[in-house]
C-alpha cells in the first residue's frame, strides 16, 4: 500500500475521497432535516459497523463462528456503565475506560477461545452461544446479595463522553454552527469508525491477516507453513473480542442507559447477518451490511406499519418481527444463492467463478 | 435425604426430556456432521401444534375422552414436525451438503430463526398455558412424590428411546443410517439412497422433538414461542456430554445432563451460602443475621447456568463425550 505518497494515485482518486469526505461531513446536518432520531440512527449504524468488523475478524478471517460475539460487547457495555454512572459513584474519564473495557473484553476472549479453539468449528459456535447466555445471565442475576450490575434494571444516567467541560450530550453552538448532541456524538464515532476501519484494512494485508485467511482456506496445510494455529486463533479472537468491548462502550456512553435486554442471543445473530450478508472477509461489504442492516429496520418502521394500517386497518405484524423473520431468511438465502456475500472480496470471487468454469 | 430423592426424580424427568431431543442432534450429526441448529425449535413447534389441536377439540366440546384428546394433539404435532424437518433438509441443508462447514451452520441458524418468527406470528408473544385434561395423582416414594405425569414421561421417553434403538440395529433402515454414517460415498455404491437415509435421520429426530415438545408443555404446564432456544442447546449439551454421533451416548448424557441441573438448582443456595464467609461486610452481616444465615451468592436462578458449564467442562476434559470415539481437529 502506498500511504502518503501522493504521486501514485491519480486526481481522480483524490476527487472521489474529497467528495466522500464532504459527503459525510454534511451527512448529520442532511439528517437532521428528517429529525433528530435519523442522527441516532446514523450513530447507531457506525457502532454496528464497528461491532461487525470486530466480529468479522473472527469468523470473515479467521472462519470461526462466534455466536456469542454481544458478550464482549455487553462486557465493555457494562464497565462502561459501572465506571462512569451514579450506580458506584464513579465518574472515569473515557479515554481510561474504553481501553479497560477492551482490555477486559479481550481477557474474556481468550478465557473463552483457550479451551475450545482446538475443537472442531461448529463446537465453538455453541460453545461461544452458551457464553453469550452464561453473560447475560450473570447480568440480570448480579444484583443480589451484593448489587453488583443492578439486574434487569440496568444502569441508569450513564456519564457521556466528556473532554473538559465539552460534552458530547449537549447541544451548543460550536464556531457559529448550532450543533446537537448526537451530531457531536457522529463526528467522534465517524473518526472512530474510520480508524477502525483502517486498523483491519492494515490487519487483513499484514502477516497476520494472511495466517488468519490460511487457516480458514485449511487448517491442516496452514499448520504445516509453520503456522501456529493455535495462537493465531486466540489473537483472531482476542482481537474481535477487544473490538466489540470498545464498541460496547461507545454504546454504553451514547444511550446512557445498559441493561441486559440489550445483549440477547439476537444481537449477536444481527451482527453475524452483517457480516454474512455483506460479504464474510470483506471490509468493504460488511461496512455496507452493517449500515443496510441498522437502516432497513428503522425503513420497515415507517412504511410497514403505516402500509399495513392502510391496507388491512390495524398492524397485523410488527416490524420488530418482521425485521427479524427477514434477518433469517436473508441468512438463509444468502448461504444458498450467494455465499460470499452482497460484496464479496476478490479472492472469493475469482474463487467461486474458479469452482463455476471447473463445473461446466 | 428427601430434597436430594424428590430432585433426583425431577431431574431424571427433565432428563429423560433432554434425552430424547438430543437424540435427534445425535443422529444428524452422527450420519451428515451438521449441528441441527433448528431442532429446538421444532420440538417448540410440536409443543404448539400439539396445544392448538388440543384447545380446538376441547373448544368444539368433542366428546372424547382426554387421552383421545391429547393423543390426537400429539400425532397431529408428529406429522407437522416431520414434514417441517424434510422440508428444512431438503430446502436449507442439502444443497450445502458439500460447502463448507460454516454454511450449513449459518442456514441452520437461518432456519432456527425463521421458525421462532413464524411461530411468533401464529401464536403470539404471550405464554400459552396448557389445561389440566387430567388430574395427576402424586405418589410418594421413600418420602419424595411423583406424579403419574412424570412416570408417564420417563416410561414413554424409554419406550421410544427402545424403538429407536431396535430401527438402528436390528431393520434394514436402520442397517443403511449405519453404513452412511460410517462412509456415504461408500454406502451410495452399495446400492443405498443416501437422501433417503439423511432425510430419515432428520424425519425420525423431528418425530421424537414432537413427543418432547409435548412432554416439556405438560410437565410445565406453559408453551412459549422462545421455549425451543434454551432446550435445544441443553439437549446439545447433552448430545456432547454423552458422546456426540452415539445414541447410546445421548440417552445417557440427557439423563445426567437432568440429574446434574435438577441437584445444582436445589443445592447452589446452600454451597454458595456467604455467612460462614469470615470476612464480611457490616451490611451483609446485618443480612445474614436477619435472614437466619441463609444468604446465597447464587440462588436457583442460575439453573440455566449449569447446562453451559457442563458443555464447556466436557470440551475442555473429554471432548470425545463419555461414551464418544475421539473427535478429530477438521475432519
Amino acid at each position: 500500500m502506498s500511504a502518503g505518497n501522493g504521486k501514485g494515485i491519480p486526481v481522480r482518486v483524490w476527487a472521489g475521497v474529497a467528495l466522500i469526505a464532504i459527503a459525510l461531513a454534511i451527512l448529520p446536518f442532511v439528517a437532521a432535516f428528517a429529525g433528530q432520531a435519523w442522527v441516532r440512527i446514523l450513530n447507531f449504524a457506525m457502532v454496528y459497523i464497528m461491532l461487525a468488523l470486530g466480529l468479522n475478524i473472527v469468523v470473515g478471517f479467521a472462519g470461526l463462528l462466534d455466536l456469542g460475539y454481544i458478550a464482549f460487547y455487553a462486557v465493555g457495555a457494562y464497565v462502561y456503565a459501572l465506571l462512569a454512572s451514579p450506580h458506584f459513584n464513579l465518574h472515569l474519564p473515557f479515554w481510561i475506560i474504553l481501553p479497560l473495557g477492551a482490555g477486559l473484553a479481550c481477557i474474556f476472549g481468550v478465557l473463552l477461545g483457550a479451551p475450545t479453539l482446538k475443537l472442531r468449528g461448529d463446537y465453538l459456535a455453541i460453545v461461544t452461544l452458551g457464553f453469550g447466555e452464561i453473560i447475560r445471565i450473570f447480568l440480570n442475576n448480579l444484583n443480589a446479595p451484593v448489587n453488583v450490575t443492578n439486574g434487569p434494571q440496568g444502569v441508569n444516567l450513564v456519564d457521556p463522553f466528556r473532554i473538559g467541560s465539552f460534552s458530547f450530550a449537549k447541544a451548543e453552538v460550536v464556531g457559529g454552527v448550532y450543533l446537537s448532541g448526537p451530531q457531536k456524538y457522529y463526528y467522534m464515532l465517524l473518526l472512530l469508525t474510520l480508524g477502525v476501519i483502517v486498523v483491519n484494512l492494515r490487519l487483513q494485508n499484514s502477516r497476520l491477516g494472511r495466517a488468519w485467511e490460511a487457516i480458514r482456506e485449511d487448517e491442516v496445510a496452514a499448520k504445516a507453513m509453520g503456522i501456529n494455529t493455535r495462537n493465531v486463533k486466540l489473537l483472531a479472537f482476542a482481537m474481535g473480542a477487544s473490538f466489540g468491548g470498545i464498541a460496547g462502550g461507545i454504546f454504553s456512553a451514547t444511550q446512557q442507559f445498559v441493561s441486559p435486554e440489550s445483549f440477547g442471543l439476537f444481537e449477536s445473530i444481527i451482527v453475524l447477518s452483517m457480516v454474512v450478508l455483506g460479504g464474510m472477509g470483506n471490509i468493504p461489504g460488511v461496512v455496507l451490511g452493517a449500515i443496510l442492516l441498522t437502516l432497513l429496520p428503522e425503513f420497515l418502521r415507517y412504511t410497514m406499519e403505516p402500509l399495513q394500517n392502510a391496507v388491512f386497518g390495524r398492524v397485523l405484524l410488527d416490524a420488530e418481527t418482521v425485521r427479524l423473520l427477514v434477518f433469517g431468511i436473508a441468512l438463509v438465502a444468502i448461504m444458498l444463492y450467494r455465499p460470499a456475500g452482497l460484496w464479496p472480496s476478490a479472492v472469493r470471487k475469482r474463487e467461486l467463478e474458479v469452482a463455476k468454469t471447473s463445473d461446466a | 435425604m428427601d430434597i436430594f430423592l424428590q430432585q433426583l426424580i425431577n431431574g431424571i424427568t427433565l432428563g429423560s426430556v433432554y434425552a430424547l431431543v438430543a437424540l435427534g442432534y445425535t443422529m444428524v450429526y452422527g450420519i451428515i456432521g451438521l449441528i441441527n441448529f433448528a431442532h429446538g425449535e421444532v420440538v417448540m413447534i410440536g409443543a404448539m401444534v400439539s396445544l392448538s389441536v388440543i384447545m380446538a377439540l376441547l373448544g368444539a366440546h368433542a366428546p372424547l375422552p382426554s387421552v383421545v384428546i391429547i393423543l390426537a394433539g400429539l400425532i397431529v404435532a408428529i406429522v407437522v414436525c416431520m414434514a417441517i424437518a424434510y422440508a428444512m433438509e431438503k430446502v436449507a441443508y442439502r444443497p450445502l451438503r458439500k460447502a463448507p462447514r460454516l454454511a450449513p451452520l449459518i442456514t441452520a441458524i437461518g432456519m432456527s430463526i425463521i421458525l421462532q418468527n413464524v411461530a411468533l406470528i401464529i401464536w403470539g408473544r404471550n405464554y400459552l398455558t396448557f389445561p389440566t385434561l387430567i388430574q395427576p395423582t402424586t405418589h410418594n416414594i421413600l418420602g419424595a412424590s411423583m406424579t403419574d405425569l412424570q412416570m408417564l414421561i420417563v416410561v414413554l421417553a424409554g419406550v421410544l428411546m427402545a424403538g429407536l434403538v431396535f430401527v438402528v440395529q436390528r431393520t434394514r433402515l436402520g442397517m443403511a443410517m449405519r453404513a452412511t454414517a460410517q462412509n456415504p460415498q461408500v454406502a451410495g455404491l452399495m446400492g443405498i439412497d443416501i437422501n433417503v437415509v439423511i432425510s430419515a435421520a432428520f424425519v425420525i429426530g423431528a418425530a421424537l422433538a414432537a413427543v418432547a415438545g409435548l412432554m416439556v408443555m405438560t410437565y410445565y404446564g406453559i408453551a412459549h414461542y422462545y421455549m425451543g432456544f434454551l432446550l435445544g442447546l441443553k439437549a446439545f449439551t447433552a448430545a456432547v456430554l454423552g458422546g456426540i454421533g452415539n445414541l447410546a451416548g445421548a440417552m445417557l448424557g440427557g439423563i445426567l445432563l437432568g440429574i446434574i441441573e435438577a441437584l445444582g438448582a436445589g443445592y447452589i443456595g446452600d454451597v454458595s451460602n456467604i455467612c460462614g464467609f469470615p470476612f464480611l461486610s457490616d451490611s451483609l452481616q446485618e443480612q445474614c443475621a436477619a435472614s437466619d444465615g441463609q444468604i446465597s451468592m447464587f440462588g436457583s436462578n442460575y439453573q440455566d447456568v449449569f447446562a453451559f458449564f457442563v458443555l464447556i467442562l466436557v470440551l475442555i476434559f473429554r471432548p470425545s463425550g463419555l461414551l464418544g470415539e475421539r473427535v478429530s481437529e477438521r475432519a
